[in-house]
């Protein structure tokens, strides 16, 4: 594993701050009490960029620290696997090879795919999970939301998260491959 | 906007204690009130939160927007769980004394109720400490202290990085937002989903890349400043945990201890007042 250097350092607190402000910034689509979360995206980019360490603190300190801040209540059984998501999405971070660069085509797909897995595993396993586990919620509801979570995430993170990283591939590759002129 | 809860520098002895003592409180009362069910012991919590809470203080203005959206939340998730699941309770304290019935497959029963309540509670446990801790831990002295206890100082440093930035980050969001408001792109609600996505992205967008600068500007810098050469660093915060402090934490440590054995010495976590 990549050493922890001060790079990681920065993007975890700058990170962290991005994903707390992005709390406040939901996108409603329709359905009652499901809104669409931009951070999500924003948590998918970093960690596909910096990979998993920096993904699962960003998640678990981000979502944590957000709750608290704007909901007043912090809902640990959601906390954990949004720290999921950013390890399994981190873990392909070399994969993607955004910052060389490389994030086209195949990589989207994998982007995706890898996404759908970690999000299905984190809302509809592991949060309902935890829901029924430490809350005793019961657990048609809380399978709803996570269902519910899962479509919201996969959609934001499949759409704004796969046009953030292509395009800030196409700008941080081009930096790193000047061409001589003659 | 400003919704947000940020620290306010007062002089009572719950700011004097260190971030980390606040902190070792906090996530003891959300263990313990997440594991508990029992009506007890959090109204026991509720009443030490609210104590906390009037000696930090904390000027009800700061924090009553939040405690709208917990309200909100509150409601919300209360009705989903009747609709979704209306004998719960019944389930739970295996009992059942319908009240009323109020429509088809929807009995109202005491024992849901009580759940409820219980639900309920448990929120009322949990907010007034995270208020307090939030308006009342200075950032920069919590950092220094994280570092106190032991935990590495780069750790250490991505907190105080993450608080210290939230609120420069939320200010730039508001710039560009106004800025890509002021050039037509209409941010209600009524538009489709996929434009409603493109809209909120050429925000993201702007606001993620100057994010991404802001790495690299404030990675250099502390490069060359020589950050991480060294195995310790000092701060310009730290404060000594005081005698205050070991006691607030034992005190913690023991309650919730307590709380704990209390709860499951029957060896279920609900209190059960039907049987």
């Amino acid at each position: 594993m990549k050493k922890f250097g001060i790079k990681e350092v920065v993007a975890i607190g700058i990170g962290t701050a991005l994903f707390v402000a992005l709390t406040e910034v939901q996108i409603p689509t329709g359905i009652p009490n499901t809104s669409l979360q931009p951070r999500m995206a924003v948590l998918a980019f970093l960690s596909a960029i910096f990979g998993p360490l920096v993904g699962a603190i960003v998640g678990l300190l981000g979502h944590a620290l957000g709750d608290a801040l704007f909901y007043g209540s912090v809902w640990w059984s959601w906390v954990f696997p949004e720290a999921v998501v950013g390890i399994l999405i981190g873990a392909f971070a070399k994969k993607f090879a955004v910052r060389e660069g490389g994030f086209a085509k195949k990589n989207i797909v994998l982007f995706n795919v890898v996404q759908v897995v970690a999000n299905a595993l984190a809302w509809i396993l592991l949060a309902p999970a935890l829901d029924i586990a430490v809350y005793a919620e019961p657990a048609n509801k809380v399978f709803l939301q996570g269902a519910a979570a899962f479509l919201g995430n996969i959609l934001i993170v499949g759409i704004l998260g796969s046009l953030l990283l292509a395009a800030y591939s196409r700008i941080a590759g081009k930096s790193a491959s000047l061409e001589k002129e003659d | 906007m400003n919704r947000m809860i940020s620290y306010v520098k007062k002089d009572t002895w719950i700011h004097r204690l260190s971030g980390v003592t606040k902190l070792f409180f906090f996530l003891l009362w959300c263990i313990t009130s997440a594991l508990t069910y029992d009506t007890r012991i959090l109204l026991v919590m509720i009443a030490v939160t609210i104590a906390v809470f009037v000696m930090s203080k904390t000027a009800w203005r700061q924090v009553a927007p939040v405690f709208r959206v917990v309200l909100f939340f509150m409601v919300l998730n209360v009705a989903a769980i009747f609709l979704l699941s209306p004998y719960q309770g019944c389930e739970i304290y295996h009992h059942r004394a319908v009240l009323a019935p109020l429509f088809p497959g929807h009995d109202l029963t005491a024992e849901e109720l009580f759940y409820l309540f219980n639900v309920v509670i448990k929120y009322f446990a949990i907010t007034p400490a995270i208020f307090a801790f939030l308006v009342t831990t200075d950032p920069s002295e919590f950092a220094a202290s994280l570092n106190g206890i032991g935990i590495p100082y780069t750790a250490a440093y991505s907190v105080a990085i993450a608080l210290r930035y939230i609120p420069d980050v939320q200010d730039d969001y508001h710039r560009i937002r106004n800025a890509q408001e002021a050039r037509g792109i209409e941010m209600s609600s009524k538009a489709k989903l996929t434009d409603r996505i493109r809209r909120t992205s050429s925000i993201i967008f702007p606001l993620l890349f100057s994010a991404m600068d802001r790495i690299d500007v404030v990675s250099n810098a502390m490069e060359l400043r020589g950050f991480g050469k060294k195995k310790r660093r000092t701060w310009y915060a730290h404060r000594k945990l005081a005698a205050a402090d070991i006691l607030v934490m034992a005190g913690t440590a023991a309650f919730c201890t307590f709380a704990l054995v209390f709860t499951f010495h029957d060896g279920d976590r609900f209190y059960n007042p039907f049987v």
